[in-house]
């Protein structure tokens, strides 16, 4: 019985400025808890780091949290939390953000904190050294010191990419870590962490007129330096099939991934869409395509995933990126016959069709995830940042839903013929443990 | 003096709770709506006592209670969920069966009819019941090649000896020998609505909801065996548990400490001793190991509640050349938290941490689903945030002291690192006595 749910929407919304200084500013108000979201992110990751420097993005981020013009080290920390919020940052590979979650009547402090770093983190060798070992510590933690450490999102770049900014580990070589200077690190502030290379987000319990006017205050002063000028990191798509394997000496079982390259997902978003679509076809749930298949049916599976952009950030991701299927094995599996069978489902689908009722379905569960993604406030404040940052258009949030419904069975065939194995690249783990 | 400086803080509204409404049915099973429109969606709980259960047999039926009904084929009951937008999952824990999941608003009365079938109606089909097997023989396996799930048994067996919750994870040998009739049996005996709570959060009216729920799930009764878990026993320190694992490059280093149920009168005042300890980043462990030392990057510790008992579990994986120097450190702030009074100001900003994130758990469906659905299975409610809010704002600096000489001490801590024998071992027992586990 094929019911077909109407796909519902969010209208958070959405007040859009810039401060004389260039920084970019999205409120999106909400007062349906007392709680605020504020994020600001930078046009800066791992693909804008310089050769000799892998890691540096991401070990830069660490250094702002370690004290700035007013602020002593550790201060940023206390007073987030001691305002009852929370806090953190993260790198990827076209942006790094920051952000803080708190009571409502934190908001004025969260801006001040933000606005304090953006006019200049103090950065001392002392906490550059400090950071440099935290900073192999949760290297060690995430990858060195368990199986299937950065699979496939480290493992994955260097087979399918040939140019250092999208092929680098992005965590960093300890090398390369341990020769970072603070002098890298203020050239590396002047350069990228301009107001006019940043986007200021703020979500949830606030009025907008007196939220504009706090974050006059608090950032109108901040030093107009504008954005660097961002390169074009993307490269030729494969011409044949690429494959690479390694052996990880914690792993008991073997591990398959694969990528392809898809369309640009800012400068052809029409294209790209019914690619990420597709791969929740072809993986969520038990009553996808290749779970069904692959582990129901075969068993030659044990876990699968499919997503788009290495980091699963797929709508705030740049030109080149990636449509990625990983999938775990039992004891003495066959990544070959995985991959066969793979190739004979999508070829299934590119010549057999996409049924209403499946990805009717898929589109339904879809927007499940878009929503429920949203109803945190810095699930508003931190996707809102990046769209205004990447597209100017803070508001695709609210149309995700329904984009992502329009998508047709004709595209989803479409995307699929693409996926051919002369334009796949695939990295193989080979169990070592006990070995 | 600049012209910026931090801005105060406007003090916060009091708690508001949401919309509400409660009502047991016939078959004891209770059920709880609560009022977030914020998104169009509703989030669903439903927490089944399941104490006791034979451990390889409950963890398997946890993974396989979606595999079909007597109408439905394990396909069949993920394309029906997804149809409506919907998606349901099942974990296990030491004292319940817990199962998840969300749906767009629209879809919930039939993501219940599918829960009501799953309940009543599963059976456990011999072909998909084999592959669940398999694949759950292959998730233990590689978790037992994970340093945090090793160092988690290790501690939790030094913790809890004969106690049920000394072993949480099945063997791979003993998942292997269950069979679809015993998942069966296990399924009539205790996945039972009699205790049962089924907690529903989103854009719904509450009182509707809870007619949904009636409806839909009115067929599934039956009483339940007694689950009951007996206390747990009191911790017993002794010398340092070492469990070796050659070649690592980090150790993981794991405490457990004392500590009381929600409802205990030293609740509070435990809570903020463990934030002033390690339970947040602004507390001693972290700065003191990660932002002056740089020995580790994710140190915390927390309270874990279960039903016959709580604890307080510190854990940081630390580089292994620097294990010593881990402990050493650990054991002195534990020392310091038992032995000195908290300063006024860091009290107050631990204070202040532990209200404004019951506001921001409180903050949306799924963490309102959250939090009703474990605070019920306690048999508490959300106006229990009042009460705890109100417990931890008056909770005094004596009192705090006063706790953390109790529970905090670190005589009275069971310790564990798993790392490289070889490397550690030395340097450990320089400092406390140690023992190597014989495994």
């Amino acid at each position: 019985m094929a019911r077909k749910v109407k796909i519902p929407a969010t209208k958070y919304p959405i007040e859009r400025f810039t401060l004389d200084n260039g920084l970019r500013v999205v409120l999106s108000p909400d007062r349906s808890a007392p709680v605020v979201g504020v994020a600001v992110v930078y046009d800066v990751g791992i693909r804008s780091e310089p050769e000799g420097r892998t890691g540096f993005a991401h070990l830069f981020e660490h250094l702002m949290f370690q004290g700035s013009e007013n602020l002593e080290k550790l201060a940023h920390f206390r007073h987030v939390q001691g305002a009852g919020g929370t806090f953190n940052g993260s790198t990827h590979l076209d942006y790094t953000d920051y952000f803080e979650v708190l009571p409502t009547g934190g908001l004025e402090r969260a801006l001040f904190l933000e606005a304090d770093r953006m006019r200049g983190p103090r950065l001392t060798e002392e906490n550059l050294r400090n950071q440099v070992d935290v900073v192999k510590e949760e290297i060690r933690v995430n990858v060195l010191n368990r199986p299937y450490g950065g699979f496939p999102w480290l493992k994955l770049p260097p087979v399918m990419f040939s140019t250092f900014p999208n092929e680098h580990d992005g965590y960093g070589s300890f090398a390369d870590l341990e020769s970072a200077t603070v002098d890298d690190a203020q050239e590396f502030f002047q350069r990228y962490y301009a107001c006019g290379n940043a986007v200021l987000s703020v979500a949830g319990d606030f009025d907008v007129a007196h939220a504009t006017a706090l974050v006059e205050r608090h950032f109108g002063d901040v030093p107009s330096r504008p954005a660097p000028p961002r390169p074009d990191f993307d490269e030729p798509d494969l011409t044949g099939e690429k494959r690479d394997r390694y052996t990880d000496r914690l792993a008991p079982l073997p591990a398959v991934a694969s990528g392809w390259r898809v369309p640009d997902p800012i400068g052809d978003f029409a294209a790209y869409l019914p690619y990420v679509v597709l791969a929740e076809v072809l993986t969520d749930g038990d009553a996808s395509r290749l779970v069904e298949r692959l582990v129901q049916r075969d068993r030659t599976v044990t876990s699968l995933g499919g997503y788009i952009g290495f980091m699963g950030d797929e709508y705030l991701v740049r030109n080149p990126t990636a449509l990625l299927l990983q999938a775990h094995l039992p004891p003495g599996g066959d990544p070959e016959k995985v991959l066969r069978t793979i190739d004979e489902e999508l070829d299934r689908l590119a010549t057999g069709g996409l049924p209403a009722g499946e990805l009717a379905r898929t589109q339904a569960r879809m927007a499940t995830h878009l929503l429920r993604d949203t109803d945190p406030v810095l699930g508003r404040a931190l996707p809102m940042a990046v769209l205004e940052q990447q597209r100017g258009r803070p508001d695709l949030l609210n149309d995700l839903p329904r984009l992502v419904g329009e998508v047709t069975a004709e595209q989803i065939v479409a995307a699929a013929a693409t996926l051919q194995p002369s334009r796949r690249a695939t990295v193989e783990v080979v169990p070592g443990a006990g070995q | 003096m600049t012209k910026h400086s931090l801005p105060d803080l406007v003090p916060d509204s009091k708690i508001k709770l949401p919309r509400q409404a409660e009502r047991t049915l016939a078959s004891g099973l209770t059920v709880l709506a609560i009022r977030r429109t914020s998104v169009p969606l509703v989030e669903l709980r439903l927490r089944v006592p399941f104490g006791r259960a034979p451990l390889p047999r409950a963890t398997l039926l946890s993974q396989a209670l979606f595999t079909g009904t007597g109408t439905m084929s394990s396909i069949d009951i993920a394309a029906e969920l997804q149809t409506v937008g919907g998606g349901l999952s099942a974990g296990l824990d030491p004292d319940r069966l817990l199962i998840t999941g969300n749906t767009l608003a629209g879809g919930l009365d039939r993501t219940l009819e599918i829960l009501a079938a799953v309940l009543t109606d599963a059976t456990y089909p011999a072909e998909e019941v084999a592959t669940e097997r398999d694949r759950l023989v292959d998730h233990i396996q590689v978790a037992q090649s994970q340093p945090a799930h090793l160092a988690r048994v290790a501690l939790l067996k030094r913790m809890y000896g004969r106690h049920p919750y000394a072993v949480q994870t099945p063997e791979p040998e003993q998942v292997k020998g269950v069979r679809p009739a015993q998942l069966r049996a296990l399924h009539a005996d205790r996945l039972r609505p009699d205790g049962a709570v089924l907690v529903l959060v989103g854009d719904v009216n509450p009182e509707k909801a809870i007619d949904a729920a009636d409806k839909a799930l009115g067929s599934w009764t039956g009483p339940s065996k007694d689950g009951n878990v007996p206390p747990t026993p009191e911790l017993e320190p002794g010398p340092l548990l070492l469990v070796d694992r050659p070649g690592a490059v980090q150790s993981s280093l794991r405490m457990a400490l004392p500590a009381v149920p929600r409802t205990h009168p030293d609740h509070a005042a435990l809570q903020l001793a463990n934030l002033l300890f390690g339970g947040y980043f602004s507390s001693r462990w972290v700065e003191n190991i990660r932002e002056d030392k740089g020995y580790t990057y994710g140190p915390h510790t927390s309270i874990e509640h279960f039903l016959a008992g709580s604890a307080l579990v510190a854990s940081a994986e630390v580089a292994t050349e620097v294990t010593g120097p881990s402990l050493l450190e650990t054991m002195y702030e534990l020392g310091r938290i038992a032995s000195l009074p908290p300063g006024e100001e860091e009290l107050e900003q631990a204070r202040r941490y532990a209200l404004g994130t019951l506001r921001l758990g409180m903050s949306t469906q799924g963490g309102l689903a959250g939090l009703a659905s474990m605070y019920a299975s306690f048999g508490l409610r959300l106006d229990y945030l009042r009460d705890h809010s109100a417990a931890l704002a008056s909770a005094t600096r004596e009192q705090v002291a006063e706790v953390a000489a109790r529970y905090l001490a670190p005589a009275r801590a069971i310790t564990v690192v798993l790392g490289d024998a070889e490397k550690v071992e030395g340097p450990l027992s320089a400092l406390t006595a140690l023992e190597r586990d014989t495994e």
